[in-house]
């Protein structure tokens, strides 16, 4: 019954353009808790959407699914085309359930211009999801550059550091610069297209479309330049090391609102494991790409696990953290087997609950203490004992402690990195062992030990708004850690056709129509 | 009879899992005695079904395997949540869960009154839960989550008094130096994995054989670097005496009776690997035999009584890793059911001293109290008897087989290891009780007037544990290399070895152990009986030597001078280098784009738009809403795309055709 009334329905363009159709609606109220109520509404809905996507999603399934295709720009071949599958479908719903956590932990810490702070996060949700959706390049790519409108305001106006603008520019900038080369990748694309097409005389000439894309040779040589010009456009935005250095600015001068998606959502390996990838795959899987990348990514592990060692202000500790569990997820992307990728995959969901939770958690902190430097902490347990309880749960999420999500995440990365060559996978346990360093050590610091010289003793504990927001993010913790099974099943068949994919030998020479020829 | 005992494997873990949850969640809302009698109640339905479990696999000899559900799967991965109960696990599992009931019990009396009475009782079950599933799993990633499980509970109970500087500390230390353990292990389990497709145990026990003996002596490594760090030997064994910041309960329950036994359960189920590698066995023997007399030597100066008890549960886990290294599994795990009785005894009655003193643990600071505390000192005095080896009492039993087996394998260095530290286990032990018991008092006025004896709830368990402390040797390794713990672990550990001793040598070599503890008996007697002036009169003459086993060897600041503050140091550094160096390119780069964005104003007339109706519609459409934002934006913004125009032009004209 449900099923014939919603074969058909566009879901996929409802929940992309709820969001921005929303917040054009907030524009109409002037009360301010009038804003925050729709606001909350609108995500609401947004999240039930995304569950009912979710629960419909059939699992163990390659296939594109809720499939939508319009003809948008034909003479170029691009079209609105928004799909998900098991790669991206878990995305829409993190990014619902985190908008949604952010509506209410914004709810009384923005205090200025409420209504446009919630029109920046509404038209910021809906951009994201364009990325996640989006299977034609260029749509993909407008929605990439959309999403900086809004960071940018978010940072800038609702910042709280005094480099707020500094930050907004660099990381406008940072992005920007890698998505230029990015974009360059994604015309070549296009014009390899182009080309196979005459050759083949085909009535589409141009083509945009990751589908359509995927069914043509691209040489290897080519492939290459693709691949590294579109690496660059991701790198930036993951960050990738060396590429991470706007990651601490923005991460600190922003709005913690800002910092749980930024840290959160991560769309710049998501764009390896959508379309490097797939589209690519000679070159990722081809020796310099391996070396190169693994190489990054191991040195993120470290570097980024060495740097949150030393850092005394918690948010620039997360930003560091966020670099390591990046190179985690990047030397499991290009371990290239199975365990490697799914193990990226959920990782990259899991940073969704747990970098994203401790941003919330560090938002906690800023509202009493008014900072995040580990000076105005100490000894807090006492004080703020289930505040103290949630930073910890969500803390061991995030070094990947067992029956917590981070451990199956993490533990399929080091498994397909220990197959792809035993040393990226004997490197990579080293930051385990960091991992535990930087995240206790603070946490033994800020939390136990005497009272700290600058907390005052009428601390009080988390506010029911703070234990939705901690309570709802620790339960998909432990639910991933020890039941991950749905999310698995959701994953697998398009993990596995991607896996196949990579494993497949090159057909560029078998195809012997002289379309090589040229290179 | 097999459904049942399926059903009831099952649910081993489920009542601590439930008294955690229902005591984590709700337990501010009830009062301390609900929360500790489903603390322990929970624990003792887990030991009632453990023992139903037990009697099955007794009788018919067969293991059960158990699935719970799927966990983590996908390509050729599957691990289940799935249990494995063999005698091994059955004899762990009676100590876990007998051992933890008592001190369950024992702990009501102890925490009365405490802050957090609550809470203690939820991490105590959290470490049930842990350490059952570590030792049912069947496979290595269960035994991993039970492994990271019990180290978070051992962090979470020496941080119980997180609001003292050195309770944090020892609880980061625990688990952070457990973690280094904790990375060797996960490349063993990857190891195996890639070696044997397969993490479950007896897939990959079945295919043992096809292991190349390099491989085996890598995973075996890897293994023993995770034992290790678990069962604090040399060189990770900094931790333990440091964790003794923890509740005494904690001390007896994690850090003596079960948890860091783990490394040892993890070796004996790994025997099968270990028995490939020469090398690696050596390596476990050695290990094991190093820590034993080094332990031992650094236990014969300290003045805490929990260290001392501290330094000896690290001795006495050598002569279990030495038991493993010679091939004396049997033995080992026998020594690990023996020690847990002996050691849970003497810490809870160290606790039960500790209660009389009012939080007094320096044995300096004590003296002369079999009077004042009867039933403690009687109880104490059977955990010494029974540690230091004194037959019939259970530590005799267990580590003179130990010691045997290596003798009889030819491995003589490691038997006088073994017997050096099994002298000073037995003066240190000695000492101990001669300094709390006896002599005159030391205490200050204040502490004497307060001293009495623990209540009957704290009494009793140690009554029990004493009893198993008597008993628990004969009844379960008697007679030597034949007893009843040989038969019921034999299917397991692989039984008969070449070389049976001969009645003569097995008597012969108990004599020594007998006469070696008898020694350190006298010795100790001479010291700080007959003549205590010479004790502090060897202190003296032997300054140097004192000093450097008062002060542990100074291996922890050895670590501090070697490794953490480089790390920091280089930390620091890599701090200095991110923001000047790594963010000066970006702002150098920066710089370079404005000053060219100045210049760029008729290029973005001419070119750019025209460019960008060509390339990218959607970026077209981006410069026009970027123009909106902010002016100083859109030449950056600009300048940016036109050196990304020029890149892709240069680009096609390079691949395009001709």
């Amino acid at each position: 019954m449900l099923e014939e009334l919603t074969a058909g329905f566009p879901i996929l363009s409802c929940i992309l353009f709820l969001p921005v159709v929303g917040a054009a609606v907030l524009w109409l109220f002037d009360e301010e808790d009038m804003v925050r109520t729709s606001a909350l509404t609108i995500a609401l809905v947004e999240l039930a959407l995304s569950v009912f996507v979710l629960l419909r999603f059939v699992p163990e399934s390659a296939a594109m699914q809720f499939t939508e295709r319009v003809r948008w720009i034909p003479a170029l071949g691009i079209s609105y085309h928004l799909a998900v599958d098991g790669i991206s479908v878990l995305f829409v719903g993190l990014t619902a359930f985190l908008t949604v956590l952010v509506v209410v932990y914004s709810w009384d810490t923005i205090r200025h211009q409420v209504k446009l702070y919630m029109m920046c996060l509404l038209a910021l949700e809906t951009t994201t999801m364009g990325v996640f959706v989006s299977l034609d390049l260029i749509l993909f790519f407008v929605f990439w550059e959309l999403m900086l409108i809004p960071s940018y305001f978010l940072i800038k106006l609702w910042g709280g550091g005094a480099e707020r603008h500094y930050a907004a520019l660099k990381f406008v900038l940072y992005t920007l610069l890698g998505s230029v080369f990015m974009l360059v990748g994604i015309a070549l694309l296009n014009i390899n297209y182009h080309e196979w097409a005459s050759l083949h005389h085909t009535d589409q000439t141009y083509s945009f479309d990751l589908l359509e894309l995927l069914t043509v040779p691209i040489p290897v040589s080519q492939q290459l330049v693709i691949f590294w010009l579109m690496f660059l456009g991701f790198a930036f935005k993951a960050p990738v090391f060396p590429f991470h250095t706007w990651l601490p600015d923005a991460l600190l001068e922003g709005p913690i609102g800002m910092a749980v998606v930024l840290a959160g959502l991560k769309l710049g390996t998501f764009g390896f494991i959508r379309f490097s990838i797939p589209l690519l795959p000679d070159a990722s899987k081809s020796e310099t790409v391996v070396m190169v990348v693994v190489v990054l990514g191991l040195c993120a592990i470290l570097y980024g696990a060495w740097m949150a060692l030393v850092q005394v202000d918690f948010r620039r500790l997360l930003a560091y953290s966020s670099v390591s569990h990046l190179g985690f997820v990047v030397v499991g992307l290009f371990a290239l087997n199975y365990q490697g990728l799914q193990g990226s995959l959920l990782t990259m969901i899991n940073l969704g609950f747990s970098t994203a939770g401790l941003f919330f958690i560090a938002g906690f902190l800023y509202s009493r203490q008014q900072t995040t430097q580990l000076a105005a902490f100490g000894g807090m347990a006492k004080q703020v004992p289930l505040l103290a309880t949630f930073f910890l749960i969500i803390g061991l999420a995030s070094i990947g402690l067992p029956g917590t999500n981070g451990f199956v995440g993490e533990f399929l990365i080091l498994l397909g990195a220990f197959k792809a060559k035993w040393w990226f996978g004997a490197v990579a346990v080293l930051g385990v062992i960091f991992g535990a360093a930087y995240f206790l050590w603070y946490y033994e610091r800020s939390m136990f030990g005497p009272l700290g010289a600058a907390v005052k003793g009428t601390m009080s504990d988390l506010q029911p708004r703070e234990k939705i927001i901690a309570v709802s993010l620790s339960v998909m913790i432990l639910w991933i850690g020890l039941y991950p099974s749905p999310f698995l099943r959701i994953m697998n068949g398009s993990i596995q056709a991607l896996v196949d994919r990579v494993s497949q030998e090159t057909k560029v020479s078998l195809e012997g129509n002289g379309f090589e020829r040229r290179y | 009879m097999s459904d049942l005992t399926d059903l009831l494997i099952k649910l081993i873990p489920v009542f601590p899992l439930l008294a955690v949850l229902v005591n984590g969640v709700l337990g501010h809302r009830y009062s301390h005695d609900m929360a500790h009698r489903l603390a322990w109640g929970s624990v003792g339905l887990s030991f009632l079904c453990t023992v139903i479990v037990f009697i099955d696999v007794m009788r018919t000899g067969a293991s059960h395997e158990v699935i719970a559900y799927q966990w983590i799967f996908g390509g050729d991965l599957a691990i289940n949540l799935a249990y494995l109960v063999d005698p091994l696990t059955c004899a762990w599992l009676l100590v876990v869960t007998g051992v933890g009931f008592l001190i369950h019990v024992y702990s009501v009396g102890y925490m009365h009154g405490e802050a957090g009475f609550t809470r203690f009782f939820t991490y105590m079950n959290l470490f049930m839960v842990s350490m059952l599933l570590l030792v049912m799993g069947n496979n290595y990633v269960v035994l991993f989550i039970g492994w990271e499980g019990v180290g978070l509970c051992s962090y979470l109970l020496i941080g119980y008094y997180y609001d003292k500087v050195s309770a944090a500390k020892a609880a980061s230390k625990a688990f952070v130096v457990n973690r280094i353990g904790d990375a060797g292990f996960l490349v063993a389990i990857f190891l195996i994995f890639i070696n044997f497709k397969t993490l479950d145990y007896t897939k990959v026990f079945a295919q043992v054989g096809q292991l190349s003996p390099d491989m085996a002596t890598a995973i075996a490594l890897c293994l023993l670097l995770g034992a290790i760090g678990k069962s604090a030997q040399l060189p990770l064994h900094t931790w333990l005496p440091d964790a003794m910041e923890g509740p005494t309960p904690v001390s007896a329950l994690i850090h003596a009776a079960t948890m860091v036994t783990a490394g040892v359960y993890m070796i004996v189920r790994n025997h099968a690997i270990f028995d490939l590698s020469p090398f690696a066995m050596s390596m476990v023997a050695f290990v094991g035999g190093g820590t034993a007399l080094f332990a031992a030597t650094i236990g014969l100066v300290q003045t805490d009584i929990k260290r001392v008890l501290a330094y000896s549960t690290v001795s006495q886990l050598g002569y279990m890793f030495l038991g493993c290294g010679v091939g004396a599994y049997t033995a080992a795990v026998f020594h690990v059911m023996t020690h847990a009785f002996f050691k849970a005894l003497l810490f809870l009655a160290a606790g039960s001293v500790i209660h009389a003193l009012s939080g007094e643990q320096d044995i300096r600071k004590m003296g002369g109290l079999s009077s004042r505390i009867p039933w403690t000192h009687r109880l104490f005095l059977i955990g010494t008897i029974a540690i230091a080896g004194l037959p019939p009492l259970a530590g005799f039993w267990s580590k003179d087989e130990i010691m045997a087996h290596a003798f009889t394998h030819q491995h003589y260095l490691l038997y006088s290891m073994a017997a050096c530290g099994a002298l000073m286990t037995s003066f240190y032990m000695f000492r101990l009780t001669y300094l709390t018991f006896y002599g005159s008092s030391r205490m200050d006025h204040h502490t004497a007037e307060h001293v009495h004896e623990s209540p009957m709830i704290m009494v009793a368990p140690l009554m029990v544990l004493a009893f198993l402390s008597i008993v628990g040797g004969v009844v379960l390794g008697f007679p030597p290399e034949h007893g009843w713990l040989h038969g019921f672990l034999g299917p397991v550990v692989g039984v008969g070895s070449e070389h049976e001793a001969s009645a003569g040598m097995v008597v012969l070599l108990m004599g020594i152990a007998i006469a070696i503890a008898l020694m350190g008996w006298g010795l100790a007697h001479f010291l700080y009986v007959v003549s205590p002036a010479t004790a502090d009169g060897w202190a003296e003459k032997f300054s140097a030597a004192y000093r450097i086993l008062l002060n542990k060897y100074y291996v922890d600041e050895f670590y501090d001078l070697m490794f953490v503050e480089p790390l920091k140091r280089l930390g620091a550094m890599l701090d200095w280098f991110d923001r000047t160096v790594i963010d000066g390119v970006v702002r150098g780069v920066g710089r370079i784009t404005d000053w060219g964005a100045s210049g760029s104003t008729w290029i973005e007339k001419h070119i750019v738009y025209a460019g960008l109706n060509v390339i990218g519609y959607g970026n077209h459409l981006a410069a026009r809403e970027g123009r909106k934002m902010q002016s100083g934006m859109v030449h950056h913004y600009a300048a940016i795309i036109v050196a990304g125009l020029f890149l892709l032009v240069l680009v096609v004209q390079l691949f395009a055709p001709m």
